[in-house]
């Protein structure tokens, strides 16, 4: 079949097909760039944070009534208030281990600093260095979140200090991320070196690096460290504190219904609300709340365009399908098949598709230029493109299959009858 | 004529429903996501104080580095140190000024047994009330003199004042904030103002409930209640002593009757930044002065992904726009020869053109009413959302109107080629061919 006799047939209806062309420009253009987000959101929540998820969960409260925390003294009366909260909490049948940390990956509330190989000069100006997020906590920090040590040791329980939250002193030894640790060493032979932390002047020393763990904030605007932790072996002593535990293997309901009870019967001048005692799950759920939504309505959307533009398709097929059943009962009167009137309409619509296909990936690759400029968004990767494309031409064969057959079956008594 | 053109349009559209649902149902989806969306979008950038905003200004100051400063190009430090804060408080330059940070007051409920809770507080100075027209139950807020004082004083929201007071009147009494005793002297109306323009970049959220206790700043500093946000531009060796450290942490705002007021307080901002370098404080000369919207703007309280959504639904509705006028042209080229024997009755071309037109016009009200529903439904499911600003997600009578005009213009505009092209057809060759 030579496509001349059609294009000539396509010329009688401009209007027509420059509407459904535009449809089909139109939706290429949206749906691919509403798919490349739902991507980009699924890869986002999807990332492992480093940490084993079941069965963690965490205690966050506050003490009503605590010291300062500014002299020694106070800092001490904090520390055992928080050694005794520890001991309740590591007493409990369901529980299997207990760390106080100061925050967990995806709670959005982070102690950020920088590192650096030279030591600082104190007193003169920002932080130099690699930036990264601190997790202060104890030995028991690795097994309860589940980390993985990939070279070195964990601390020991000699290794632990403990200080007051506003003072300043750093860490002698810290555990790294394996990210982290190769940015500072790009050899890869971070375990053992000096390094130094928030400008200080006084060395740290790598004891260890895990596989991966990942910062507290979920914002954009951790991007850049995303996978820099750097863990110390320090108990804050502060008014509130924070006690990440792990309950026994399918024991975490009856582990998180014990931690209140417990904590008030060592202390019960404290806050602790619904909120106080959240498992990971929720953590994560929480953190991700927004992109999950932000997915599914994409992804709704672009169903819901899918199938008014193929509504479009059967609309205006069928009006041309109706409007030449005369010429289609010659056709078949002069010995064209079946066959060959499905065809027809089928290359009709996947000419007038890939004129469409071509004008929306111009405008696929424009919008995406415009998104860039006034969104956080990256550049369109082409399959996105060629595989929208190729949903874009199914949908049209799909829908023009309907009026096609049914202008397939004119018989070809037709062209005998007036017109 | 007209209920003439109505009858054959409600004819024409009978004769096929699957099409004419096709067309209301697509149009009345674009519709949906638009209004829903746009609703969102009017909301999260409204004014959250029509009557005064235009009065309002936010001062910013520079008091960074100089490294990395690019004169007209770096934008001035968001918040301010509690020196500069101070300095252009006591100034006196405008009509009334007030500086701010946003805490955590842990509040003990005096009834035993309740467990103490946690609440958010504003520690402010005292024209906070009148400046952003906070409305008062029961007393006033406090004096100017409290805020040099240290009076341990306190004003608390309405709800604060239902859940510890049951709603009775509570000024005289006190009540235990942070493990000190501090004198109510005024309970307010409920107000929260959305956005919480005064929130943004003090560590707050943009939209939400109102703030449950406000008080005096340096009260507050006392009781060691700490700011939550803390920006630092230099090595800190003594953060608890925020007043004298090199931090920015605090939000000043002032009130500007008129231009020349604005304009006076642009150029004391300037000669304040000058005299700051002068004495070796500042190295960066760049000031501002946002009023209250524009100030919302520079911090872009609206988030990219309502932008993105709305973005996404006009794009939506262009769709179903291109979708119906498909649909309606292939419609009325169908009846070429009921229209050739109305012209050759001695209809007009222009009494075509309308009768497709209402045609039009009814399929767009149809899209409108469904739309409607739609979007009632999609408000519904923004309320059910974790946002901050969820509970705020109604269609007001102004959205409600605008969606009719959405409606009417969307589908007027796809009728416009299908009934051109119906007005244009020959007569003749119809009648001929039928």
């Amino acid at each position: 079949m030579t496509l001349h006799p059609m294009i000539a047939a396509l010329r009688r209806h401009k209007a027509g097909v420059v509407l459904i062309a535009l449809q089909i420009a139109l939706t290429l253009a949206i749906v691919c760039n509403a798919v490349f987000i739902i991507g980009q959101r699924i890869e986002r929540v999807h990332r492992p944070t480093g940490l084993d998820e079941n069965n963690l969960f965490l205690v966050s409260q506050q003490w009503v009534g605590a010291p300062s925390g500014d002299d020694p003294g106070s800092v001490e009366k904090l520390d055992s208030m928080q050694q005794a909260d520890l001991a309740a909490l590591r007493g409990l049948p369901d529980v299997a281990s207990v760390a106080p940390i100061n925050s967990l990956p995806l709670l959005n509330s982070s102690w950020n600093g920088a590192v650096d190989l030279k030591p600082g000069d104190k007193g003169q100006g920002s932080f130099r260095g690699t930036r990264t997020t601190y997790y202060f906590s104890d030995e028991q920090a690795l097994s309860t979140l589940g980390l993985r040590l990939v070279a070195g040791r964990n601390f020991t329980a000699a290794d632990v200090g403990h200080q007051g939250f506003r003072d300043q002193g750093e860490p002698t030894q810290v555990i790294l991320t394996k990210a982290l640790g190769d940015k500072l060493f790009p050899k890869g032979d971070a375990l053992g070196k000096v390094i130094f932390l928030n400008g200080a002047t006084t060395p740290t020393t790598i004891i260890g690096l895990v596989e991966r763990m990942q910062v507290p904030g979920t914002g954009s605007w951790t991007n850049a460290f995303v996978w820099n932790a750097t863990l110390a072996p320090t108990r804050l002593d502060a008014n509130f504190a924070r006690y990440a535990i792990r309950a026994k293997p399918g024991r975490l309901d009856a582990a998180m219904r014990a931690v209140t009870p417990a904590l008030y019967a060592t202390n019960p001048l404290r806050v602790l609300d619904d909120d106080s005692v959240k498992s990971f799950a929720d953590i994560r759920a929480e953190a991700y709340r927004a992109d999950v939504g932000m997915a599914i309505l994409m992804g709704v959307v672009c169903l819901i365009l899918l199938a008014v533009t193929a509504a479009g398709i059967v609309g205006l097929t069928s009006f041309w399908v109706g409007q030449r059943h005369r010429q289609i009962g010659v056709r078949r009167a002069l010995g064209a098949r079946k066959i060959d009137i499905l065809h027809y309409f089928q290359i009709e619509n996947l000419v007038i598709a890939s004129v469409g296909a071509v004008i929306g990936l111009m405008l696929a690759v424009g919008l995406n230029l415009l998104l860039m400029k006034s969104f956080e968004m990256d550049r369109l990767p082409a399959a996105y493109v060629l595989i929208g494309i190729v949903v874009v031409l199914a949908l049209g064969q799909g829908a023009v299959f309907v009026p096609a057959r049914r202008a397939s079956n004119v018989p070809p008594v037709v062209a005998t009858r007036a017109a | 004529m007209f209920a003439y053109y109505l009858d054959l349009a409600l004819r024409s559209l009978r004769r096929n429903k699957v099409l004419t649902t096709l067309m209301v149902l697509a149009l009345a989806l674009g519709i949906g996501a638009t209004i829903t969306t746009l609703t969102v979008l009017r909301l999260l950038s409204g004014d959250p104080l029509p009557q005064k905003s235009a009065q309002l200004f936010y001062p910013q100051l520079d008091p960074n580095e100089k490294d990395g400063y690019i004169a007209g190009q770096t934008e001035p430090a968001p918040t301010m140190t509690y020196v500069d804060a101070m300095n252009l408080l006591h100034a006196h330059r405008a009509t009334r000024q007030v500086a701010m940070a946003l805490s955590q007051a842990k509040v003990l409920p005096q009834q035993g047994g309740d467990h103490p809770f946690f609440s958010d507080a504003v520690m402010t100075t005292a024209d906070f009330f009148a400046m952003f027209d906070a409305p008062f139950q029961y007393g006033n807020g406090w004096a100017a003199a409290d805020d040099d004082s240290g009076a341990q004083l306190v004003v608390i929201a309405g709800f604060l004042n239902d859940k510890l007071f049951g709603g009775a009147n509570s000024v005289g009494k006190t009540i235990r904030l942070n493990d000190r005793d501090f004198r109510i002297v005024g309970v307010l109306k409920p107000w929260a103002p959305q956005p919480r323009f005064y929130a943004q970049d003090l560590g707050g959220r943009s939209y939400g409930d109102g703030d449950a206790v406000f008080l005096p700043l340096r009260t507050a500093r006392a009781v060691d209640m700490g700011p939550q946000d803390t920006e630092c531009y230099a090595a800190v060796t003594d953060i608890k002593h925020l007043e004298t450290a090199p931090c920015m942490w605090l939000g000043v705002w002032v009130e500007l009757v008129d231009d020349a007021a604005v304009a006076g307080y642009k150029s004391f901002l300037s000669s304040y930044a000058q005299q700051q370098i002068a004495q070796g404080r500042f190295q960066r000369p760049e000031t501002a002065l946002l009023d209250l919207m524009g100030w919302l703007r520079d911090q872009q309280v609206v988030p990219d992904d309502v932008r993105l959504q709305a973005g996404l639904a006009f794009g939506f509705l262009l769709i179903c726009v291109v979708n119906t006028v498909g649909l309606l042209l292939a419609k009325c080229l169908r009846r070429s020869q009921e229209i050739g024997v109305r012209r050759a009755l001695g209809a007009t071309r222009r009494e075509i053109f309308t009768q497709f037109m209402v045609e039009a016009a009814i399929v767009g009200m149809a899209g409108g009413v469904l739309g409607l529903l739609f979007a009632e439904l999609g408000l519904l499911g923004i309320r059910h959302q974790p946002a901050e600003y969820a509970s705020l997600a109604h269609l007001d009578l102004g959205m409600f109107l605008f969606t009719f005009v959405v409606a009417l213009g969307a589908s007027l505009i796809a009728g416009i080629l299908p009934a051109w092209r119906a007005c244009v057809l020959a007569p003749a060759p119809q009648l001929k061919a039928a």
